[in-house]
């Protein structure tokens, strides 16, 4: 019996090929972080000078209304012959705003909200954490929904509404992180030493437990991003004249039968930021954790 | 002893959530949107305009001019009895207008849950063992946490109806009119879930206890299916919370993105026009949904994973 036991794959099945970019990232591990970190650079560029690198994206030219992507407009057109690569540069500030606001928020609400919980004594972290749970317990996106009811529609409210979904999670890995820092050697002896208890919170305990927070924040933004879009697609966030990325692939949706670059290239847009950013977050998370992912 | 003590508490917390967000949306209703009597008689925004009349009498016929602790135990005693009040602009009840559109809903996010975990089914007893589909599975992964899934759905749009003609453009004709937005919801499910069984199938198949299978005669495939697959699916009940999640949430964006008609669409519509009983009707119905389903399915790991029985929380 020379039959090999362990983890072969069932008979008839074709085996795996790997792409030829995939092996390249593979073997030159640097690589990957290396293009997500240039083409977000690049999309923060955008975002700060749009003016430099796109026409005016409000400019109406009916004429050419509906066109495919070619020389003079290399993303198309939309309905209005609005040009689509001046609307998503244009578009990329109130992208990034929201999802970077988003998360800001939640995370400053988040991380006192954790410390509170991790550093005021058992009925506080009893009650704090059940609220968490409550606020968990509520699909994110219909709390979004149920956030942009009450403060009405708009970039800050939908800011908001995603900060109020997302600070639970922040809260309850502050919570822990505390918990951990706080039974520590370096800050019992610093209560040892009769340190008194706001300078062991706020020169120990804080600062060592802020830095893991920032690989959550950086994976959150994305997520931010994707949620601040939905949001936007369902005509809930800024207003139009932004041309936030959901909002121009709201605005697509109704004229798909006549052009579809419209449609493609603002998601494209969404996509490749999202996953510059999920790269750069496991990135961090592999310098900062020092642990082989999965 | 144990598993009444889990069930207790386990009910003791959902109760809990579920007073935790009724109350939520009683603040949402009366402290922080204004004055909703103007909301009412103004249709969408605040109208400045409306006669003190008019507001008084509708302050009158929905009690706002009580205090607020009257109004919130009365909110409370009211859903206890399952009653979620008037809608502002529909001059329905909101069980009503739930209820209208609950079919078309579930419908869609069932048929998505079944197709979510099909094809991760598939993906994950198809490729598990195979080093080389690690990287694949990752940036599968990667892809489909990073795409918007209502981008998703307007790409297939595109490509399969608008191009091909394949499914019908919008509505609710038929199975059809399902396929597209089934997909589009199934897509995010399946490729975590995916390589969460992967893992899973994978950690088994590395068991002493696959070799004794194998050494009995099994073929590989049995082994996959009869023996690994029951220690891969573990991993996904726990997920079941979060998949759950996915898929109310993913409900509201697909629907408008295919322009079908349910909840989703609904709510979207409610939110537009300040019309809080149904949203807030929307978020307490989906928050039951969610903490009695994700009940059963924690109790449902118990059963299937005895090793968890003795365990107290």
């Amino acid at each position: 019996m020379t039959t090999v036991l362990h983890g072969e794959p069932p008979a008839g099945l074709p085996p795996v090929t790997e792409l030829p970019a995939a092996r390249a990232l593979r073997r030159t591990p640097w690589l990957g972080p290396a293009l997500a970190l240039a083409f977000f650079l690049a999309v923060c560029l955008l975002a700060a000078f749009p003016d430099a690198f796109a026409g005016d994206p409000a400019a109406i030219d009916p004429v050419n209304a509906f066109r495919d992507p070619a020389p003079g407009h290399l993303l198309g057109t939309d309905q209005l012959g609005r040009d689509t690569w001046a609307r998503v540069v244009h578009g990329a500030r109130a992208s990034l705003a929201l999802g970077f606001g988003a998360t800001a928020l939640a995370a400053l609400v988040g991380i006192a909200w954790g410390l509170a919980a991790g550093l005021g004594g058992r009925l506080v972290d009893e009650a704090t954490m059940r609220v968490a749970d409550i606020f968990m317990a509520v699909p994110t996106t219909l709390m979004a929904l149920l956030v942009v009811a009450v403060l009405g529609a708009g970039g800050p409210s939908v800011a908001v509404a995603i900060a109020v979904s997302l600070a639970p999670g922040f809260a309850r890995v502050v919570r822990v992180q505390t918990q951990v820092v706080k039974h520590a050697g370096y800050v019992q002896a610093a209560t040892a030493l009769g340190v008194r208890r706001r300078g062991v919170v706020g020169r120990h305990i804080v600062p060592n437990v802020l830095p893991p927070m920032l690989v959550l924040a950086t994976m959150n933004v994305g997520q931010s991003i994707i949620a601040g879009a939905s949001l936007s697609f369902l005509g809930l966030g800024p207003q139009a004249s932004s041309s936030e990325w959901g909002s121009l692939l709201s605005d697509a949706r109704d004229h798909l039968q006549d052009a579809w670059a419209p449609a493609v290239f603002p998601g494209l847009a969404i996509a490749l930021t999202v996953i510059s950013i999920s790269v750069l977050g496991r990135e961090l998370r592999l310098r900062f954790e020092g642990r082989t992912e999965r | 002893m144990v598993t009444t003590r889990w069930w207790l508490r386990r009910a003791g917390l959902g109760v809990l959530v579920i007073w935790g967000a009724a109350t939520l949306s009683f603040i949402g209703l009366h402290l922080l949107s204004g004055d909703p009597a103007r909301i009412i008689a103004g249709g969408g925004g605040a109208v400045s305009g409306s006669s003190e009349q008019i507001l008084a009498r509708i302050n009158e016929q929905y009690g706002f001019h009580e205090p607020l602790i009257v109004q919130y135990g009365r909110f409370l005693g009211q859903l206890a009895r399952g009653d979620l009040g008037m809608s502002y602009q529909l001059n329905q009840r909101v069980t009503t207008v739930i209820v209208d559109q609950l079919g078309p809903t579930v419908a869609l996010a069932l048929g998505a849950a079944v197709l979510g975990f099909g094809l991760a089914l598939v993906l994950a007893v198809g490729t598990a063992g195979r080093p080389r589909a690690e990287s694949l599975f990752s940036t599968l992964e990667l892809l489909f946490v990073s795409t918007p899934s209502f981008w998703v759905g307007i790409l297939l749009l595109t490509v399969f109806s608008f191009r091909l003609g394949w499914f019908p453009v919008f509505g609710n004709e038929g199975v059809a009119s399902l396929v597209l937005p089934w997909l589009t919801l199934a897509l995010p499910i399946t490729g975590t879930l995916a390589l969460v069984m992967r893992d899973g199938l994978q950690r088994a198949l590395e068991q002493p206890f696959a070799t004794t299978v194998l050494a009995r005669g099994a073929t590989a495939t049995r082994l996959r299916l009869r023996h690994a697959l029951r220690h891969a699916l573990l991993p996904v009940l726990t997920l079941s919370g979060w998949t759950l999640g996915t898929l109310l949430g993913g409900v509201v964006v697909i629907e408008t993105v295919f322009a079908r008609a349910g909840i989703g669409q609904v709510a979207v519509t409610a939110v537009n026009g300040r019309d809080l009983p149904v949203v807030t009707g929307v978020v307490l119905v989906a928050t039951v949904v969610f903490v009695v389903i994700n009940t059963a399915l924690d109790a449902l790991t118990r059963v299937v994973d005895p090793r968890l029985r003795g365990v107290p929380e």
